[in-house]
């Protein structure tokens, strides 16, 4: 180890850091230095206005007596309800496509472009269907679901439930190709000589298919609660900074935003970050705990 | 007997067929219901009960839409924004995965763990301080602002650098008897040999870029900077009596996502569900 590198050594060595250095550069400045630029930040009051100071414990005292902050952080938990009903309907989606039946295929495919498109657009196309005079009343009232038109994006207690919507709808394409991904990952043999042994279709079912799957259903019920903390972009384009209509959308990624970004009290904005990210802290470890008696090691 | 099972064979092909087309419906039916929309003349867009197939089909919106707002530069700039984005973003990681992978260097697992430590320390205020950062920089309102803090990925330097891992020994071993430069050995060997997973790559930053609007409307101060989905999404509100334009303009945003995934669907799939079963 003490002897020197030889000369072959010392130029890859020097390629290799010329080959890094940008890369390097780049995670320095936009990914390293906000992780740890944003634990002191959480303490000042560094906004447009004010010269900045050291606050100490300030602004995490004021975020937990901001209303809008707590009713965000509500919202932002609400908003976990997603996960289970997209996996759901993801595995039976992907059950649906696990066929030979011809064109399957251009279902799958078609199910999949919601996934490729932008969430801004996304969002847009569902906002001109929950208008009030719009197609999605239309279809309800035709069907004699409902009597009179629902305001979706005008009644608080609607509002964050046709977000959720939104946000699963356009997930699923996703989720079901992973599920099936999995479904395919069971031997065939395993289903069929479960078969020979007398096992009934709903013993298949429970013994072999579920328990294979759960590997799937934890990984993508991780990948989905993390998604569901994160939400913005649907949020945003239907109801606004403010989480229209009064505060019934407003999630703590929204409210972050606006703190920052309108308010310009990037000291706040960091601290609030902060909690919310010490809350997914808390989850992960909680998943992580969980899933290693599931079995995520799989995967390694 | 076999009649029977023939008919019973039937009816389950006709039932999947069935919840086939239907989900297939909720899957596309906001966008359908979008695009029909775009193709109405203004009288029959606010028809109740809705006019699910427009007559007349009428591509007025299209060609207006251009002429309202300046849906070009918003097409030049997502195409610009796209483009240097997703080339910064391959190039630099690929560069930053190459050495990661294949050579012995004072420091590399230093690096690499720094790199992996990104990915698990929560990063509470980064929106926040990049904005910082991306002013002090005099990058406000600029597209070098809106795409250097996605210019490297710690994942694709992950996805990148497994693919190099796997490249055979022989293979570089065969160049360096030919005495190529170490440049000649990345670019010309192994370059080429992990393709699939720059393609891989160029796919998802060409995804991230083009749907990307957040961090464009916080960097970009000018609306004519802007690229189609945050300019969409700051017309929508300016222009919602009037949304046959918008839907218009929202169409034309999404077609050239979904061209190149029908073209290259395979990739799609594969590289997005592929990289998180590993």
């Amino acid at each position: 180890m003490a002897t020197t590198l030889s000369k072959l050594q010392r130029r890859r060595a020097g390629f290799a850091y010329l080959m890094i250095a940008p890369g390097a550069i780049l995670l320095l400045v936009f990914t390293l230095f906000p992780i740890v630029y944003g634990l002191p930040l959480a303490f000042t009051n560094y906004s447009a206005v004010d010269t900045t100071k050291w606050v100490g414990m300030k602004n995490f005292h004021r975020a937990f007596g901001d209303p809008d902050f707590l009713v965000a952080l509500k919202n932002s938990l609400l908003y976990v309800v997603v996960v289970p009903i997209i996996q759901l309907l993801a595995i039976l989606m992907a059950v649906l496509v696990n066929t030979r039946l011809k064109f399957v295929s251009l279902f799958r495919t078609a199910y999949f472009i919601p996934v490729v498109t932008s969430m801004a657009a996304a969002a847009i196309a569902w906002k001109w269907m929950y208008e009030e005079k719009g197609i999605l009343n239309y279809i309800l009232r035709s069907l004699g679901l409902i009597r009179q038109d629902i305001a979706f994006m005008v009644e608080p207690s609607l509002a964050l439930a046709g977000v959720m919507l939104v946000t699963v709808w356009k997930g699923l394409g996703y989720y079901m190709m992973i599920y099936l991904a999995g479904l395919q990952s069971i031997p065939a043999e395993l289903t069929e000589a479960a078969k020979i042994d007398g096992a009934n279709r709903w013993q298949v079912i429970r013994r072999i298919t579920i328990p294979l799957l759960m590997p799937f259903v934890l990984l993508c019920s991780l990948l989905s609660v993390m998604g569901a903390i994160r939400v913005f972009d649907e949020i945003f384009v239907m109801h606004g900074p403010k989480g229209d209509p009064v505060n019934s959308t407003l999630v703590t990624s929204v409210y972050t935003y606006k703190v920052a970004f309108q308010d310009f009290d990037f000291g706040y904005a960091a601290a609030i970050g902060l909690v919310v990210a010490l809350i997914i802290l808390v989850f992960s470890v909680l998943m992580f705990r969980y899933t290693r008696r599931g079995g995520l090691t799989y995967y390694e | 007997m076999s009649s029977a099972a023939n008919l019973k064979k039937i009816v389950t092909a006709a039932v999947v067929y069935a919840l086939l087309v239907f989900t297939a419906l909720v899957c596309l039916g906001p966008f359908l219901w979008l695009l029909s929309t775009s193709l109405k003349v203004n009288a029959n867009v606010y028809q109740f009960p809705p006019q699910l197939i427009p007559r007349p089909v009428n591509f007025k919106n299209f060609a207006d839409v251009f002429r309202i707002m300046p849906l070009w530069i918003y097409i030049k700039n997502t195409v610009f924004m796209t483009g240097l984005g997703v080339a910064l973003n391959a190039a630099i990681c690929t560069m930053t995965a190459y050495p990661l992978a294949r050579i012995v260097f004072p420091a590399r697992n230093v690096i690499f763990y720094a790199i992996v430590s990104t990915m698990i320390l929560p990063n509470a205020a980064g929106m926040i301080v990049n904005f910082i950062v991306i002013q002090k920089l005099h990058l406000y309102n600029t597209l070098l602002g809106v795409v250097l803090p996605s210019a490297v990925s710690v994942f694709n330097i992950f996805l990148l650098r497994q693919a190099f891992i796997t490249v055979p020994g022989e293979m570089e071993f065969s160049g360096r008897m030919d005495g190529a430069s170490e440049f000649r050995i990345f670019w010309s060997i192994m370059v080429p040999m992990v393709r699939p997973a720059i393609a891989t790559v160029v796919i998802f930053d060409f995804m991230g870029f083009w749907n990307s609007m957040i961090w464009p409307i916080i960097i970009l101060d000018d609306k004519d900077k802007y690229p189609l989905t945050a300019a969409l999404q700051y017309l929508q509100g300016n222009l919602s009596y009037n949304f046959p334009y918008i839907a218009a303009g929202t169409i034309i945003s999404v077609i050239p996502i979904i061209a190149i995934f029908l073209v290259l669907q395979k990739q799609f799939i594969n590289g997005m569900v592929g990289a998180v079963k590993g």
